[in-house]
Parts: structure tokens; C-alpha cells; sequence
């Protein structure tokens, strides 16, 4: 047989062990309270109050009295401190000589206890893990930044080398590749465009005359007058040594494509001064349309802007030509 | 080496001596990138060559680079959120002294594969302490000199603190404590300051 054994502590004993317990007598009134609970309440404690009149118990629902508290020993409690909106965990045990005590804990509210009453390290019982939450807390967040920060700049480094991938290094335009990427996303979503071949005519007379230098340089006021002559919309790629693609989204009218062909050669044909020397260049293009075609796709597309521009070197140089289903159209520059 | 080690070691020397001087060291010790990334794993040796270029680019004995470092990691603004963390360690700064043992695994607690040195306090007498550290980096005891310094501050403890050589592999930290409660130290606050 067990002996029922009666195990007597001061008061003072249990508020070291559980320094935010409340004793009540049989009556359901208080006898004693915890130090950190005594904080939280801001006014002298409340020694003979009803407890269910300072605490609300939210679960289990239907404990109004102090013989339903009886009936809930040993269970866990979600407690409201009345007037102060603090809730707590709660566990309620019998006591030899009758009555009882409750001890409470902040459970995942403990964050914000701390926070807006100031608690302190003396707060707690030593035995209590709310010091190693909230450490963890801080961890976790500080972690969490870090690893924030780190993503930013990754994010940064990859926008970087994305826009590195798709630009000519000498002239700053977009590059093939960008060009590769972005005519058949125009043509998925069906919209109209103009593509536009450029291959400078002389350029290899400058090249072989003045040197690498002035070839360079030659390019770079190439690269700025299409800029010039286009839209920021539109995409303007070096694809290769001295050969240059625009596409122009949005742009069908034949007419309109002529006007700003024979500008973009004329602005190219004006000479270029280079250490002393006046470079002269000129531009042949070819041009198509992406509603001369049933069912438009790159290839072909780039195909006829190629062979146009061929057309036009033949005829003479300096002039664009228009690629027609059939035929290949000539406009005077 | 884990990168938090690698990256408080580039703080300390960009907030203290500026980014160009910063960048020298990294070129002089051989670093393929322009700094650390804190939670990434590093080889050992990068560690030690960035130690050694920092004690030779500013002229200092490495002891001393390692010392600064133990104290800026307490001290300095930017590491708030680490002077917070060892203040968890404890209410006084003999308690914050026996918390040591447990920092590494509560560094684990957050960082899971952060390799902390062991650390062993001695009580040779009241108020005279050994703290035995196992190796980490060369000089790991200077750095712990340095950071105990500023613990103390911090605590507002009046202490005196020594490197004490070496124990077998163990580099060793006297800590004679003259007053626990010589200043008032830096405040604490349990909740997290908002951000």
C-alpha cells in the first residue's frame, strides 16, 4: 500500500520552483502567487481573490466554478488573464491539504511576454527552457538574415551575368543569343514584328586601312546611330563582325519600315572621324514582315532578310529592300 | 573552416581598417573571390593565409590581429545580434564564463555544421579560472582574449586576462576575476530589439 505521503513547501520554495504558480484554497481563492505572475498583474497581488475571477479558463470550455477546475486535475489548461489579454498553458493539481495549485506557463506567447513586460533572465526558473527559446529565436533570425542577404546578392550576380549573356561586350547591344531568345517569344505570342539585316558596306576597306582600332570604334557609332534611329522597345543585336539585326515589335507597314531604313543609312553613311581620319562606311538591309507569312517562324524569316540584304548589295549598295512573298521588293534609300 | 568564422574575420577587418585594406589581404592570401560567404564551408588553410596577409598588410603581430578580432566580435555595432546571443550565456560574468562549455552546441543550435572549438574552464582557485581551448585556428586562445575582454565590459566586470600557453594541444586563457560588479556594463534586454 502506498503511504500518501504529504510534501510541505513555504511559499518562498514555490515560487523559486514555479515562479509563476497560484495557490487557491478550497474555496477557489488565492493564497499564493509566483513572483513573474505578480509582475504581470502591476498591482499589489490579489491574496483572497477567486482565481476564476481573475483567470478565465478558455479550454476546456465549461469551467466556471472551482469544483469544475476540480474535475480538469492534471490537464492541460489555456488560461486568460482577465483584464490583461495575456494567455497562458496551465496545469492544475491537487494539494494534500486540500485546495490547489496551478502553474502557468507563456508557451508560444513567451516572445511578446517578454517583450512587453520586460521580463528578465531572474524571471524564469532556472530549470526553465524559455531562455533557450528565446536564444533560438534570435538565431533562427539572425540565420535567416544572413541567408536573406545571400540571396539578394545571388539574385544581383545572376541579373548581372544574365545581362552579360546577352550583350556584345564592343558595342553594348544585345548579342545573337539575345536575339535567339527573344524573336521566338514574338512569334509565340503571335505578335506582328519587323526584322531588319544590316551588313555595313567599306567596312573592311577601314579595317584594313586603319587598323583594328578604328574598326572598333567604326562599330561603336554604328551601334549608336541604331540605337538613335530605333525604339527602346525594339531589339538592335550585333550578330556578327559587322552584321547587325533589329527587330522591331509592333511595326508592319511597309511604308513606315522603308522611312526608318533609309534614316538609319543615312546617319550610317555620314563619315566618321577617327584619330585624324575620316572613316566612310555605308549600310546595305534587308527587311521582312512577320504578316507576309501564313505561319511565320525564324528561320525562314532570318532567311529572307538575308537574302534581301544580299539583293541589295547587289543592286548597289546603300539601299534596303523589302522581302515580298515571291519577290523581293526594292526601295530607294 | 565554416564561412561565419571566414566572414566575421572579413568584417572585423573591413569595419576596422576599410575595404581597400580588406581587399589587399584577400589578393595577398590567395582568394579567388572578393569575400566569404557566411554559410558556406571553406578549406582550413584560406583561414590561417587570410590571418597571416592581415598580420603582415598591417603591420601587426598576428596575436594582435587575433585579439582586435575577439574584441570586435563582442563590441563592434554590426555584431549586435552576437553580443546578444553570448549574453544568453548567462545573468553574471562568472556564469557567462561556464557557459562557454556549452557554446558550441549552442551554436549548433542555429548553424548546425558550425565547428566551434571545445572549450574547458578550470576553477584553479575562487575567482581564478583556466579556460582550455582545443584547436581551432593557431592563436584561437588570442581571439578568446580579446572577446572575454569585451564580455567583461559588457558584464561590467573588473578582470584580468592573460594567454597562459599551451596545455598539451590546448591553448589556455587565465581569468583572474578582481570585481563582478566593478561598472554598471552594457544593458541587456531579454526581448529583441525591433528592427
Amino acid at each position: 500500500m502506498l503511504n500518501p505521503l504529504g510534501l510541505t513547501l513555504t511559499s518562498a520554495s514555490l515560487s523559486q520552483l514555479m515562479p509563476m504558480h497560484v495557490a487557491i484554497c478550497p474555496l477557489g481563492r488565492i493564497t499564493s502567487m509566483g513572483p513573474t505572475l505578480a509582475k504581470l498583474i502591476d498591482r499589489p497581488v490579489p491574496l483572497g481573490q477567486e482565481f476564476l475571477g481573475l483567470f478565465s479558463v478558455r479550454r476546456p470550455t465549461g469551467v466556471q466554478h472551482y469544483s469544475d477546475l476540480q474535475n480538469k486535475v492534471g490537464g492541460r489548461l489555456q488560461l486568460v488573464l482577465n483584464d490583461r489579454h495575456e494567455s497562458f498553458r496551465a496545469i492544475a493539481v491537487n494539494c494534500v491539504e486540500g485546495g490547489m495549485v496551478i502553474n502557468l506557463s507563456f508557451g508560444i506567447h513567451l516572445i511578446e511576454a517578454v517583450r512587453r513586460n520586460a521580463l528578465t533572465d531572474a524571471d524564469f526558473a532556472p530549470t526553465d527552457l524559455a531562455m533557450e527559446m528565446l536564444y533560438l529565436v534570435e538565431v533562427k533570425t539572425a540565420v535567416m538574415q544572413e541567408l536573406r542577404n545571400l540571396n539578394m546578392r545571388l539574385q544581383d550576380e545572376k541579373s548581372a551575368a544574365e545581362e552579360q549573356a546577352l550583350t556584345d561586350t564592343l558595342t553594348g547591344l544585345r548579342n545573337r543569343r539575345a536575339l535567339e531568345l527573344r524573336m521566338p517569344s514574338l512569334l509565340a505570342q503571335g505578335s506582328d514584328f519587323a526584322l531588319m539585316h544590316l551588313d555595313l558596306d567599306y567596312f573592311k576597306q577601314v579595317n584594313d586601312t586603319l587598323g583594328h582600332a578604328a574598326g572598333d570604334h567604326v562599330l561603336r557609332q554604328v551601334a549608336l546611330a541604331l540605337n538613335i534611329e530605333t525604339r527602346s522597345s525594339d531589339l538592335v543585336a550585333r550578330v556578327g563582325g559587322d552584321e547587325f539585326v533589329v527587330l522591331m515589335p509592333g511595326l508592319s507597314r511597309p511604308e513606315r519600315l522603308s522611312v526608318i531604313a533609309s534614316r538609319i543609312i543615312q546617319r550610317i553613311s555620314q563619315p566618321i572621324a577617327f584619330e585624324g581620319h575620316s572613316c566612310k562606311v555605308s549600310a546595305s538591309i534587308g527587311m521582312t514582315i512577320s504578316t507576309s507569312y501564313a505561319i511565320p517562324d525564324s528561320e525562314t524569316m532570318l532567311a529572307d532578310a538575308d537574302a534581301a540584304l544580299y539583293a541589295s548589295k547587289h543592286a548597289g549598295r546603300a539601299q534596303a529592300q523589302l522581302h515580298r512573298p515571291g519577290a523581293t521588293d526594292r526601295c530607294r534609300a | 573552416m565554416h564561412g561565419l568564422i571566414n566572414r566575421s574575420l572579413q568584417s572585423f577587418l573591413t569595419d576596422t581598417y576599410g575595404p581597400s585594406v580588406w581587399q589587399a589581404i584577400a589578393k595577398a592570401a590567395g582568394l579567388k573571390t572578393t569575400g566569404f560567404e557566411a554559410l558556406l564551408i571553406y578549406e582550413d588553410a584560406i583561414t590561417d593565409a587570410v590571418i597571416d596577409a592581415a598580420a603582415k598588410q598591417l603591420n601587426r603581430p598576428r596575436e594582435t590581429v587575433l585579439e582586435d578580432l575577439g574584441t570586435y566580435l563582442v563590441s563592434h555595432q554590426n555584431l549586435e545580434g552576437l553580443r546578444r546571443l553570448l549574453r544568453f550565456g548567462g545573468v553574471t560574468f562568472v556564469d557567462f564564463l561556464h557557459s562557454m562549455e556549452d557554446l558550441p552546441e549552442h551554436g549548433r543550435l542555429g548553424v548546425p555544421n558550425l565547428d566551434l572549438p571545445d572549450f574547458h574552464l578550470v576553477e584553479e582557485a575562487p575567482g581564478t579560472f583556466t579556460l582550455e581551448i582545443t584547436p581551432l585556428i593557431a592563436g584561437v586562445g588570442h581571439v578568446i582574449v580579446g572577446l572575454l575582454r569585451a564580455m567583461a565590459d559588457d558584464y561590467g566586470a573588473l578582470v584580468l586576462l592573460d594567454h597562459a600557453g599551451l596545455r598539451g594541444a590546448r591553448e589556455c586563457v587565465s581569468v583572474l576575476l578582481l570585481d563582478q560588479a566593478h561598472s554598471s556594463g552594457r544593458s541587456f534586454d531579454l526581448s529583441m530589439p525591433e528592427v
